[in-house]
Order: C-alpha cells, then structure tokens, then sequence
C-alpha cells in the first residue's frame, strides 16, 4: 500500500536548511493500523504530510498503491487526496462558515456529487457519529469531540482507502480521546488503513503498529502481539 | 452550474460584510460614472438643441449705421438692404445656399371680435428652413415662390395666434386684417420662438408692396455651406463685408454699418468646448473607473488573503487547484456584475429622474410665452458605455480575482493552513 525509501525532506529558510526526514524507509500494508511517535521535532507530522500529499520530499521514493507520488501537478495531487486519502488534523479544520453536515459534505462537491445526494450521505456518516442532531450546527458551536467526529466523518466520506491522522486527539480530554479513538479503531476494522501521528502513550497503544521517530529516522518499531506492544527494536537506519 | 453558484452564494453569504464593502466599491464606482456622463451629455444635449433649433449654418445680416466716412461720403448714414443685395448674395457668395430677406413689422391681427398685436415678418420661403418652422400635417403650407411672384395677401400663423384669434375654431382658408388689409390663412407654424412672442408671416414682396414702399429693409439671412473652420468663417466674414462694402457704399472695417452673426463660427466654437468637456468628462470617467478597479483588486486581494487558510483546508479535502480558482473568479464576477448592475440602474434610475423633472418643466413652460432656451436637455447616458463601463469593472474584477487566487492555489496545503 505505501511504501517509502529513502525518503529525505529538508526546510530551508533564509539563515538555517533543517534535514527534517533522514532516509526514511517505511512499508505498510493496506489495512494496517500504524501509529507514528516521538518527539517535537522528530519529523512525524512532516512524514504524515508527505504521506498525504500535503507537502513534497527532496529524494527517495513514496509509492502509494504501487504510483510514485513525485512530480505531482496540483491536479493529480488533489486526485489522490481526494481519491485516497482521509485526512484527520489536531486542530479540526473546519470551515468556520459551513455547519456541520455542509462540512463533511464538502469532499463530495469536488467529486461533482449532487448536493441533495452528498448531504444524504454525510448524514448517514454524522449519524454514524452520533451527531445527528448536531448536523445544522456550525463549528463554533460544537465541543472539541463533537469537531473531531465531524471532520473524521468529513475524512470518511469519500472512501478512502486510507486515514492519515494528526495528533487526533491532542485537543481532546480523555473522555473524548477515548471516544475519538473508538471511531479510528472501528474505521480500521472496517478495513481501512490508519495511520495516526500522536504522542499519547494511550493512543499509540491503541494501534497495532508503532513507528517510533526520532532525529528524523526511524528508531524502532513495536507491533502488538496478544494484545500488548513488544518492545522490540526492529530496525535502526541510516546510523 | 447551479451547484457552484449555490456553493459561491453560499460564501458570499456567510461574508456579507466583505461581500457588500466590495459590492458597494463597484456600485459606486459605476454610479457616479453614469451621472457624470449623464450630466456632460445633458449639458450637451442642452445646447444642442439650442443650436438644433434653427439651422446651424445660417448668417444674418443687419445693415446699420456708418461710423467711418467712406469714399467721400460722411459717417453717420443710415445703411438699408435693396432687392440687389440678396441677388448679390445670390449669385457671388459661392458658399451661400437658402437665402431669405426678412423685414418686420408690428401690427394689429384680427379675426372677428378676436385680435392682437404681433411681428409681421416679411420673409421668403427660404425662410421656413433656416429657422426650421414646423407646419404639422393638416395644418396648410408655407409661403410658396409663387406667392412671392404674385404678392398674394396669405399669411402663415404661429400657433399661439391662431389660439387667441380663433379660439378653436378652423383658420385655414379663413381671413384675417392685418392692419386694414385682409389676409387669407395659408398655414400654421407649430415651432415656439426661442426667445419668445408670436410671429405671423407674410410673402416678402406683399410686405414691401405695404410696408416698404421705399424697397428697403435691413435683415437678410442665409445659409452657407462648406465653412468647417473657424479660419474658413473668419475669411468668409471678412469677404462678405467686403462684398457688401462695394454694393453698400461702406468702409468693409467699420463693424457699425453691417452686423454680421455667423452661426456657423458660433458653432463650431462651441462644438470646440465640447470637445473639451468630452474629454474631461471622459478623463474623469476613466479615474473614477480606475478608482473602482482598485478598490475592487484590493478586496479581492484581501479576500484571496483571508481565506488562505480555507484555500487550504479545500486543498487537502482534494479540491483541484481550478476548482478554487474557479470559484474565486465566480464570486469576482459575480460580485462586480450584481453590484455593477445595481449601480447602473441606480445611476440611470437618477439620470431618468432629472430627465423626466426636466420635461415636466419644459412642459410647463411650453404652455408659457416664456423663453425656451435651454442649458441642460436629456441627461441620460448611452446604454452602450454603461454596460462598457461594467464589463471593464467585471474584467477588472476577474483579474484582481485571478492573480492572488493563482498564488494562494500554489501555496502547499499544509502552508495555507498554518495561515491565521
């Protein structure tokens, strides 16, 4: 499904150039359940962004579902997100302007879905979130779980084969964090590869796979075995 | 189609107070736009149609008095025109055309019990073209050449006498006293003096058979053709009082012995200021466009700016760069052309109202004997340069769209919405 090698990313501005990924090598099946930790700055939201097209790497190769994503007009790049991709941000991300059902109805306005058709759909998906009755509420007026389902419900909606999800949970108490995690676990069940950048201990735990960063590389990784993480380095690149 | 206008309104909905500051730049822009133009062209419109009134290449002669002695002959004489002179006129002035003597003389008409005193004027066919005399359908002829031949005693009325005389009763064919003498009603003119009063007219040899014995009068009249600059009318004049020094007996400098009032200098004179006004209305049309133009980029850019960190939540949902573009420009054109058209029909709307408050007045006034000159007429605008004036706003509109739209569409994602 994805498949990274290689992979180098660079920030530059005018006084300093910051090597954020360090050679990335990453592979992960469709339907898998991966969660990305490590410390500020370690390059996690920069592999997530690069994972959903967001953002561009300077070398190696990122195959998704066999296509090397490099070179991308804008055109093909909104393609695959539109296409492919879910995504999930820390801070929601909803148009202020455009209530709820409006918001995760949007992805379909740029699949040219009629509108009675996408509204139909996206309350199906708020039901599903149990916002039902939140449907015709705008973001300003909704809790930060209530957010949260929503654009999860918006990352949903056009199928996608993958959830990219950026600290999901980071804005949420632990109540709501559980909730939250509860969709993702279920979304994946459904088949869906997620893949979650986080720095809660607890939602790593939640997946099946951690990817744990640091410097940009990857350290180690653990997968859960009979419930529970192994702590087992499995591999240490590019030293 | 109807889906994206849905999904534009819908922003421009939920942004009315942005919305309506760049609708407004637009309206006015094209507002004042139109009620300038509209005011130049009323201006316009206004002595036009004074000079529209009579025709524009038309000279009047009046012999006057000598202040020069000439060829042995003292200042102070008396000057009259004789038959030869419009012959001389005739047939030496290459330039001339419609040629008309014209002597007048105030007299007593009556018709029954009814009667008035008004200018009898001697004049010559010619004379309904110059001053463009209108005489309706149904309401008889003008002094014909044969009535000339033959000093008939017919008279053409103005409208206004023929009300005081005949008080709605038929006057074609009917006969009034002139004077002590009967005349037979020919025809009836329609056109209101400009500077007001009643006129009648008569054949001009009848009127020196009566009032002329002596053959003399002192207005001739008539239209030249060719004369299309103010240097041609000079030289014209010039040769014109040369022409009537020598027939008349008179040093061609001495202003006193012959008025001479060119139309046709006049004219071309005030086309001149026009000219002038034109382009000063046009400068200041073309500024205050520009001044719309700019105000309608700069919220656009602010726009564009402030919704850079939609631009790339749109973005990462997978909305196509074109998409966002496209949307961007609908909303410009959308904007401009409501707002654009709301500011036209508001400055037609205003331009109509003057023009119709106008007419009113001038309606009033025709019933009046009042003058009827006029400094302002029609101040309504050519569709054509309005609709212009919008289109430049709308493209204006799509332009200071397009250009921050484009770069806020290459921004990455990520960027855009990290923007606050």
């Amino acid at each position: 499904m994805i498949d990274l090698k290689q992979l180098h990313k660079s920030y530059y501005t005018e006084a300093i150039s910051l090597h954020v990924l360090k050679g990335i090598n990453l592979h992960i099946d469709a339907g898998e359940y991966v969660s990305v930790m490590g410390a500020s700055g370690s390059g996690k939201s920069t592999l997530l962004n690069i994972l959903g097209i967001l953002d561009t790497y300077d070398s190696g190769e990122y195959y998704l579902d066999g296509t090397l994503m490099k070179n991308l007009s804008e055109k093909q790049a909104a393609h695959y997100r539109n296409e492919m991709i879910g995504f999930v941000f820390q801070s929601f991300n909803l148009i202020g302007f455009k209530n709820a059902l409006e918001n995760v109805a949007l992805p379909l306005y740029y699949k040219n879905v009629s509108r009675k058709k996408r509204n139909i759909i996206a309350m199906e998906l708020l039901e599903k979130m149990g916002l039902k009755d939140w449907a015709y509420h705008m973001p300003s007026e909704l809790s930060g779980g209530q957010k949260q389902r929503v654009a999860i419900a918006r990352a949903m909606i056009s199928n996608p084969r993958i959830i990219l999800a950026d600290e999901p949970t980071g804005a949420l108490d632990s109540q709501t964090t559980v909730e939250v995690m509860d969709v993702l676990t279920n979304l994946n069940k459904q088949g869906i590869t997620t893949i979650i950048v986080t720095h809660e201990k607890a939602v790593a735990d939640a997946t099946n796979r951690i990817i744990h960063l640091k410097d940009g590389m990857i350290e180690y990784e653990t997968r859960k075995e009979n419930g529970v993480h192994n702590a087992y380095i499995h591999a240490v690149q590019n030293i | 189609m109807n889906d994206h206008l849905q999904e534009i309104f819908s922003t421009l909905k939920k942004n009315k107070l942005r919305t309506t500051l760049t609708g407004l730049s637009v309206s006015w822009g094209i507002f004042i736009l139109i009620v300038l133009l509209g005011a130049g062209n009323g201006l316009k419109n206004g002595v036009m149609s004074n000079f529209s009134s009579r025709a524009v290449n038309r000279i009047s002669l009046w012999s006057g008095t000598t202040s020069i002695p000439y060829n042995g002959l003292k200042s102070g004489r008396n000057l009259h025109f004789m038959e030869k002179e419009i012959s001389t006129i005739h047939h030496e002035v290459t330039q001339s055309d419609l040629i008309t003597a014209r002597s007048d003389k105030s007299q007593t008409i009556s018709y029954g019990s009814e009667y008035g005193t008004y200018q009898v004027r001697g004049v010559m066919p010619a004379y309904s073209e110059i001053e463009k005399l209108v005489i309706q359908q149904g309401d008889g002829r003008f002094i014909n050449q044969l009535d000339i031949n033959q000093t008939n005693k017919v008279i053409v009325l103005d409208r206004k006498i023929v009300e005081v005389l005949f008080k709605g009763k038929p006057a074609l064919g009917q006969y009034v006293k002139v004077g002590q003498l009967m005349f037979k009603v020919i025809g009836i003119n329609s056109k209101k003096e400009q500077w007001g009063g009643s006129n009648a007219y008569i054949p001009f040899s009848t009127s020196q058979v009566i009032f002329n014995p002596d053959k003399k009068f002192n207005q001739i009249m008539f239209t030249v053709n060719g004369l299309e600059t103010k240097a041609a009318n000079e030289r014209f004049d010039e040769a014109l009082r040369n022409l009537m020094g020598r027939s008349l007996s008179f040093d061609p400098q001495d202003k006193q012995a012959l008025w001479v009032n060119n139309t046709q200098a006049e004219y071309i004179e005030t086309m001149k200021i026009f000219g002038g006004i034109t382009i000063f209305v046009s400068i200041i049309g073309i500024f205050t466009l520009i001044a719309g133009i700019v105000g309608v980029s700069n919220i656009m850019l602010v726009t564009v700016k402030e919704r850079t960190r939609e631009i790339g939540i749109r973005k990462a949902i997978g909305a196509p760069p074109s998409s966002i573009l496209k949307s961007i420009i609908l909303e410009s054109i959308i904007i401009t052309a409501i707002f654009g058209y709301v500011g036209l029909m508001l400055g037609i709307g205003v331009t109509e109202l003057v023009n119709f408050l106008m007419e009113q007045a001038a309606a009033a006034n025709a019933s009046s004997d009042s003058m009827q000159m006029s400094v302002f007429k029609n101040p309504t605008v050519d569709i054509g340069y309005a609709v212009f004036a919008t289109v430049v706003l709308i493209i204006a509109g799509v332009l200071a769209g397009y250009l921050p739209a484009r770069k806020a569409v290459k921004v990455h994602p990520i960027e855009a919405m990290r923007e606050e």
